[in-house]
């Protein structure tokens, strides 16, 4: 039988054993960034689709969070980066083949839109904070910049839409497109983190919302989106079961290795099936508290990016 | 013209004199490197093989590193060379997490950095350091659109291998064996 006795490494203190490039401002911004996107575009549609009423959180209260999100998301992304005064070369070429690259200029573009709308529902919704504040009586071209940016409110809608898309899908994709970490390298990483993504946004409208109506309604939505994401849950896992020794060791960190319990522990059973329980047997009719399944949603979400972060940097191919 | 390296492991001793004359000529901060030597010994008692080569960026036709670079800093120039243009580099690390080698790190000043197959040298018509520097002359540079190259003509008449071909990454340093 042949058999491997022994490999030395590459004893390179700084770059060996294990490559641990990316850290917790990545698997922090990949949340941010899938949330805002969730927020972004559910808040778009139900604009185009003219329930602004019907469903205030949605479209007015919880478009607050991804100004903030974004702008503590490209903060943290900024941290990561090592060469961080050369960031603007991003914005000096588009490269299509590269996602961090589309991911750059969506952000460049979803990041003042996300601002633009909350600024104008921000009369509207925070007038006891405006009654405060007095900005519109302080500063008097806000009165005409408001009105402009209504106006034009249902192009950003429309723009919203497809951005909010990309953006979510980006962050998974980014980390696809990595062949040399099998882990990352498959092809539904893209629609899990949309999915996840979508899923946390529906979850934070829920947690923002005083109507029953949007509350249920959205918690129809995310027992939708948790059900599509564990099946594309399974569907990553059985491509790992279908792939090459490498996916196959990738797999094995998930399941049955280090991250098994914070992946099925604390994504799959306390991030998704528990909160979908809670949220069925809210549907039901029995009084749950929709707090619980959405912060547990949120929080799964958040466990999720870091446990990908983490276990891809450990796979790699073994020659 | 597409620079290739070729290297007989059957003729390395493993001396790592590619590693230091890379480091002296291209100042290579400490605790990293741009080449390195990997040893595996295997087969079963009393049957074992030992192998010795000399690693480093495979320059390969199909680059993840050039392929996810979102500001174009790393780039592919004549002869095959992948190159990172340091005040282009954000330091992002997308290409390190794509390179299936490990072959690139982040340099202390930031930027990224990797072998470049000594391109200052070749536009002078000189070899890449480890290779002239080998004292067992187990490193060949060359030329591979040409058929009658060392290099060429070493891939026709010997075996040799590539590191992890199924990356899909289409390296271009070949290993004799």
């Amino acid at each position: 039988m042949q058999e491997e006795l022994f490999t030395s490494g590459r004893h390179i203190p700084n770059i060996d054993p294990s490559l641990q490039i990316w850290h917790w401002p990545i698997a922090l911004y990949l949340f941010l960034g899938g949330l805002a996107a969730g927020i972004l575009f559910f808040a778009a549609l139900f604009y185009i689709l003219g329930k602004e009423k019907e469903y205030p959180s949605a479209v007015k209260i919880a478009t607050t969070i991804p100004p903030i999100a974004l702008s503590l998301g490209l903060l943290a992304l900024v941290y990561d980066l090592t060469h961080p005064l050369y960031t603007w070369q991003l914005y000096t070429t588009f490269r299509i083949e590269s996602p961090m690259s589309w991911g750059a200029w969506v952000l460049l573009i979803v990041t003042p839109l996300s601002f633009l709308w909350t600024f104008s529902f921000y009369r509207e919704s925070f007038s006891n904070i405006e009654s405060k504040l007095n900005l519109f009586k302080r500063l008097k071209f806000l009165n005409t910049f408001e009105k402009f940016v209504i106006t034009n409110r249902k192009y950003i809608a429309y723009a919203l839409i497809p951005l909010s898309i990309i953006l979510g899908v980006y962050t998974g994709i980014l980390l696809s497109a990595f062949n040399a970490r099998p882990l990352w390298n498959n092809a539904i990483l893209g629609p899990l983190f949309l999915t996840s993504g979508l899923s946390t946004g529906a979850a934070t409208i829920i947690l923002l919302s005083k109507s029953i109506k949007e509350r249920h309604l959205f918690g129809k939505i995310d027992l939708g989106l948790i059900i599509i994401e564990l099946a594309l849950i399974i569907h990553m896992i059985m491509g790992y079961y279908a792939g090459s020794q490498v996916q196959l060791e990738a797999m094995e960190l998930l399941v049955g290795g280090e991250f098994t319990l914070m992946f099925f522990g604390f994504v799959v059973l306390l991030g998704l099936l528990v909160p979908a329980l809670l949220e069925l047997i809210e549907l039901t009719g029995y009084k749950v508290p929709v707090i619980v399944p959405a912060i547990m949603v949120i929080i799964g979400g958040l466990i999720f990016r870091f446990i990908m972060i983490e276990a891809g940097q450990l796979t790699r191919y073994l020659y | 013209m597409r620079y290739a390296m070729v290297i007989d492991t059957l003729k390395c001793v493993g001396c790592s004199d590619c590693v230091v004359a890379c480091q002296t000529e291209n100042d290579v901060p400490h605790g990293y490197c741009r080449d390195w030597i990997t040893e595996s010994v295997s087969g079963s008692y009393p049957n074992v093989e030992l192998e010795l080569k000399s690693e480093r960026c495979n320059h390969c036709d199909n680059a993840p590193c050039v392929r996810c670079c979102p500001t174009g800093a790393s780039h592919i120039v004549e002869g095959g060379v992948v190159l990172v243009t340091a005040n282009e580099c954000i330091g992002c690390g997308a290409c390190i997490e794509s390179c299936p080698y490990d072959a690139r790190y982040q340099h202390p000043d930031g930027y990224v950095d990797k072998c470049t197959f000594c391109h200052h040298r070749l536009v002078k018509g000189q070899l890449p350091a480890c290779v002239s520097v080998c004292p067992t002359k187990c490193m060949y540079f060359g030329d591979l659109d040409n058929p009658n190259s060392e290099v060429s003509q070493l891939l026709k008449n010997r075996k040799y291998k590539t590191l992890a071909p199924e990356a899909g990454t289409n390296p271009h340093v070949f290993y004799l064996i």
